[in-house]
Order: structure tokens, then C-alpha cells, then sequence
């Protein structure tokens, strides 16, 4: 009883962190506001657009563990512990797929290192939606985050937590300058236990991640963005596991084929 | 009166000067200097264990670009010619090494002019020069340190580089072309970096390859970039002599078909094998095969910082132990 409210109260701090966190950042970016009205929405003040379709560009990196279903056992580049190793080698994917879990390497820690294309849209002001073509998931960022919703049931793509991080004219980010430039810093939890890999390296529901959306003006005029995750889980891995996805801006919604979570491919 | 003019002028222009050395110093709104550490954890078989001798996976390579690969020895860095010869810039993507970044001020204004990168002794290195000058002709022979300038865009490095020498994207024959040129941009979160090359050749790749990096700033004095100079010794193969396959003659195009299970025609490359909708072509053969493989992973499972025993070697050779006799004899020296 002690250990849940223990577990409750540091939720709940966590959480708080996060909100002032954010709050702290959305005044301090966006929050210069005039004399009369409060600050802009977050979609007001967005210094970059991230939204329309993207496509995964899967060039050299971890070709063999994402274009195809990574051998058993295999887990190069992951540092699992033991206790992970353990699970790994236990993957079964008939029995996720008898269970329903046929989308545990569909969670947020895993999800934008599956091939794929994206669309990014304005659900609200305060509210970005990314959708997946594979696996058909769905993640909300939360520019004003609510405590009821982080702590609601666990799912595989948890409760995410967005900021701006502004680039100023002048240069700075305490620059006083007119935002030309920025990125995306969006924080997750709350997640259900999956899978990094297809073939059953996992995660525990106490696993966070971290990510920044960047988007990168190329010189031949194609709009890319790198999405560099960063995945903290004290459960099974000893140290950050760190990847960086690119994708490439579609000018329509060609290539976006829906498809269903599958355990195996 | 006039005294008093030009008096009052000077004064205005010593003033003034301080005010356009701090314009010029602005345009460096953060500070990239420092030791910067990739991570382990992204793109193992490149960057830690080296890429397979087949593996052009996920490579936009032309015709030329694939039969160059295929015809790629590893022993031409053997050829007295080849010894000393300087990885190229590519090289700050793939290598396990960190990359020092520092700034290089001129002298006569006290401002930041560039931005140097540095690995290891055996790459060329960068200068990103950040004083507005014009890129030479392009029929000028340049150094292996290739010709970069740079700009800001808010607190971004966007860096441009020509002039390149022809040198490997995959160290295992996937090449870029002296024709090509090389888009470098420099994210800063606060103590992280974000590294995103872009790299077009007309030659050698169809389209564009991409590939990013995440750095973490390390607090450790940065390694010295003094190194004692290369000496060309024989290292097995004779002056003048080219090492390479015929076509068809390569042994060594089956090894991700061996340990990977994928095809030759997705290993060989090419654009198509970027793209999620190639995976279509995959799914049967690769499905049929799967329950065929080992359901314990033997060789390549991890890397050499996350490895499990006997998880990332072939099994090694049992050994007899050794004669109690033995032991002793040379316990006794």
C-alpha cells in the first residue's frame, strides 16, 4: 500500500516536473507575451511545420534489424541486460498473435525505427496527431499535458509531452530575436511493455523516451527530418538506447498503405 | 572646429568598430567546440564491427557504383601508393571514433573564421569556413581536406562542402565519387549534437544518401589531433599493382545470404531498398526461410561493448587442457 503511494507520489512529481518543464519552456520560447492576451497555441507559435506525409528512409543504418525481421536472439547494438536476454530468447510470435500483442514492436520506443510513412496533422491548437501507415498507430503530442490523461490505462504508445525549442534570429536560444528556426522535443511514458525489435528485444512499462524531431532543409530543395530517440528503460537495458530515423517530406499521401500490426513481419 | 569634427568622427568610429566585431561574433549563436562522442548503440555492424563484404543494403547505387563495389579487395590500402592515403569526411558518420570540433580564430580580428573537425589521424578532416569566402575553381586539385563553407540558420550549421576526393561511404567498396558534394548540418541540444550528411554523386549513386548521428558532449579533454606523420611501408602487395574481382569472380558476395539471410539483389543495393515498400519484395523468401534459422543467434547477435559469451564470435575451438606437467613448467618462471 506504502510502495503504491510511494509509486503514486512519484508519478505524480514526475509529472509535475514535466508540466513546468514544458509550461517553463512555452513561456520562456513562445512567452513574450504582448501586454493584452496570453501567449500563442502552440500551433501559433510553431517555428517549424512538420506536417503532411513522410516516408522512412532506410539507408545504411540497421538495415537488417528494420527492412526485415531480425534473426532470434539477435539483438547487436541493444545494451540488454540479462534479465533481457532472458526475455528475448523467450519471443514467441504465434503466442503474441494468439494473445492479441501482435503490435509490441508497434510502442512508442520502437515505432519510428519500423519502415513506414507518417502524416502529421493539428488534432487541436494544443495538440499534434502523427499517425502510421504500419501498424496503424496513433500518437499524440501534448503541448498543455493533463494529469488525468498521463496517468490513464497504459498503451503502446503512452503519454507524450511536447515542447518548442525555439532558434532565434541573433542567434541563441535566449536570443531576443524572431524564432526562424526550431525543432521538436517530445517526452513519453506511460507505455506498455514491447518490443524494440521485431524479434522480441523488450522494454518495460517503465521505459521513457525521449525524442527530438529535426527538420533538415536539403539543398536540392527536399524537405527531411531526422528523429533522433533516445530510450531509457531500467529494466532492461544498462544505458540509453539511442537511434536516429530519417524521413523524407511527401508532397501527397502517395505510398501511405495502411496495414495491421503483425508479430512476425 | 574642424579638429573638433574629426575628433568627434574618431571617437564615432572606434566606437563603432567594437559594434560590428560583436555583429560578427553573434553570427556564432552557440558554441559547437568541444569532444563529441557517438553513441554505441546505432548502426552496430557499421560502425563498430565494419560493414560485411557484401553489404550495400540501404546504398542508392548506380550501375557503376555496384560493379565498383563488387570489384572492391580490401588489399588496395595495401598498395604503397594507397598506405597513407586519408579516409574522407564521410568517415565522422561511420566511425566508433568521437570527433573534435574546435574554432579557428583569425588572428588580425579576433573572430571565429572556421570550424575545424578532426577523428583520427587517418581522416581528412574539415575546415568549415564561416568568413563569406568564394569556393575555389572547381578544376582546382584540393587537399583530402576537401573546400567547406558554412552558414547559420538560427542556431543550425548548414555546411557545404566540393572539391571531395574520391573515398569510401561503406568500407567495403561503396564509393563516392570526386564528383560529388556533401551537405553537413550541425543540430545543437544542449548537450548533444545531431549530425545529418547528405551526400549526392552523379557517378556513383542515383539519389541522394542520407544518414544522421547523435553525439553526446564529453566533458573529457579532448584527444590531441597531433599525430606523427604516415610512412609507407610494404605491406604485401608490390608498387604499382591494383588488387580487385573480375565480375562474377568476387567470392565474397554471399556472406548476408549466409548470416543475415537476405538476397543478393537486396543486399547489391540501389535506391529502391531505402524505401519501406521494398520490403513487399522480401516478405515470401524471407518468411519461408525463417523458420529455418538458428533459434539461438551464433555469430554478429551484439556488439563488442554489449556482448554476451561466445554471442558475437564463431564458438571457439575447444581446447585441451593443458598436462598438469605443463602447468607447472611454466607456473615456475
Amino acid at each position: 500500500m506504502r510502495r503504491n503511494l510511494t509509486l503514486k507520489s512519484t508519478a505524480r512529481i514526475t509529472f509535475v516536473l514535466l508540466v513546468s518543464l514544458a509550461a517553463g519552456t512555452a513561456v520562456h520560447a513562445q512567452g513574450r507575451p504582448g501586454p493584452s492576451g496570453p501567449p500563442p497555441t502552440a500551433k501559433a507559435a510553431a517555428p517549424i511545420d512538420l506536417t503532411g506525409y513522410w516516408e522512412s528512409l532506410v539507408t545504411t543504418e540497421d538495415w537488417v534489424y528494420r527492412m526485415v525481421t531480425p534473426r532470434p536472439g539477435d539483438y547487436a547494438g541493444v545494451p540488454l541486460r540479462p534479465v533481457g536476454i532472458q526475455v528475448m530468447d523467450a519471443w514467441d510470435p504465434a503466442k503474441d498473435t494468439a494473445a492479441g500483442l501482435q503490435c509490441k514492436s508497434y510502442g512508442a520506443p520502437a515505432i519510428m525505427r519500423v519502415p513506414e510513412h507518417l502524416h502529421i496533422t493539428w488534432q487541436d491548437d494544443q495538440t499534434l496527431k502523427m499517425e502510421t501507415d504500419a501498424g496503424e498507430q496513433t500518437r499524440l503530442f501534448h503541448f498543455v499535458p493533463s494529469m488525468a490523461a498521463a496517468h490513464g490505462p497504459r498503451t503502446w504508445q503512452g503519454y507524450s509531452v511536447a515542447q518548442w525549442e525555439f532558434q532565434r534570429q541573433g542567434g541563441g536560444f535566449r536570443s531576443a530575436g524572431k524564432a526562424v528556426w526550431g525543432s521538436l522535443k517530445v517526452t513519453t511514458s506511460n507505455l506498455k511493455e514491447g518490443y524494440l525489435r521485431k524479434n522480441g528485444v523488450p522494454y518495460s512499462e517503465k521505459t521513457q523516451v525521449m525524442e527530438y524531431y529535426d527538420p533538415v532543409q536539403e539543398s536540392n530543395g527536399d524537405g527531411l527530418m531526422v528523429v533522433t530517440s533516445y530510450v531509457t528503460d531500467p529494466v532492461y537495458l544498462f544505458s540509453p538506447f539511442v537511434t536516429d530515423n530519417n524521413f523524407l517530406k511527401l508532397s501527397s499521401a502517395a505510398g501511405w498503405e495502411p496495414s495491421a500490426c503483425s508479430a512476425m513481419w | 572646429m574642424r579638429g573638433m569634427t574629426c575628433a568627434i568622427a574618431l571617437i564615432l568610429a572606434s566606437a563603432a568598430l567594437p559594434v560590428r566585431a560583436q555583429g560578427v561574433v553573434a553570427q556564432e549563436p552557440v558554441d559547437l567546440s568541444g569532444s563529441w562522442v557517438p553513441y554505441a548503440t546505432d548502426n552496430p555492424l557499421e560502425v563498430d564491427e565494419g560493414p560485411f563484404t557484401d553489404d550495400w543494403t540501404g546504398m542508392p547505387l548506380s550501375a557503376a557504383g555496384r560493379a565498383l563495389a563488387q570489384s572492391y579487395s580490401a588489399s588496395i590500402y595495401a598498395e604503397p601508393e594507397r598506405v597513407c592515403q586519408l579516409y574522407g569526411q564521410w568517415k565522422y558518420m561511420t566511425a566508433p571514433f568521437p570527433v573534435r570540433i574546435w574554432p579557428v580564430v583569425g588572428q588580425a580580428t579576433d573572430q571565429i573564421v572556421a570550424w575545424r573537425l578532426q577523428t583520427t589521424e587517418d581522416q581528412g578532416g574539415m575546415t568549415i569556413w564561416m568568413d563569406g569566402r568564394q569556393p575555389p575553381s572547381k578544376y582546382l586539385d584540393y587537399s583530402r581536406g576537401a573546400f567547406t563553407t558554412g552558414h547559420w540558420k538560427g542556431d543550425t550549421l548548414i555546411a557545404d562542402t566540393s572539391h571531395l576526393k574520391m573515398a569510401p561511404a561503406r568500407n567495403n567498396g561503396g564509393f563516392y565519387s570526386d564528383q560529388a558534394t556533401l551537405t553537413s548540418t550541425f543540430i545543437l541540444h544542449g548537450d548533444k549534437l545531431v549530425m545529418v550528411f547528405v551526400l549526392h554523386d552523379p557517378v556513383y549513386f542515383t539519389q541522394p544518401y542520407v544518414y544522421s548521428r547523435f553525439f553526446n558532449r564529453s566533458t573529457a579533454r579532448p584527444a590531441s589531433t597531433a599525430w606523427p606523420p604516415c610512412i609507407v611501408n610494404y605491406e604485401g602487395v608490390a608498387e604499382g599493382a591494383v588488387p580487385f574481382y573480375l565480375p562474377g569472380k568476387n567470392p565474397l558476395l554471399d556472406q548476408m545470404m549466409k548470416v543475415f539471410h537476405v538476397p543478393e539483389y537486396a543486399s547489391e543495393g540501389g535506391a529502391q531498398t531505402m524505401y519501406p515498400a521494398y520490403r513487399d519484395r522480401l516478405k515470401a523468401q524471407y518468411l519461408k526461410l525463417y523458420p529455418t534459422f538458428p533459434k539461438k543467434c551464433k555469430q554478429y547477435c551484439t556488439n563488442f561493448l554489449f556482448q554476451r559469451p561466445a554471442a558475437n564470435l564463431a564458438q571457439p575451438v575447444a581446447r585441451a587442457p593443458a598436462k598438469s606437467g605443463q602447468r607447472k613448467a611454466k607456473s615456475g618462471h
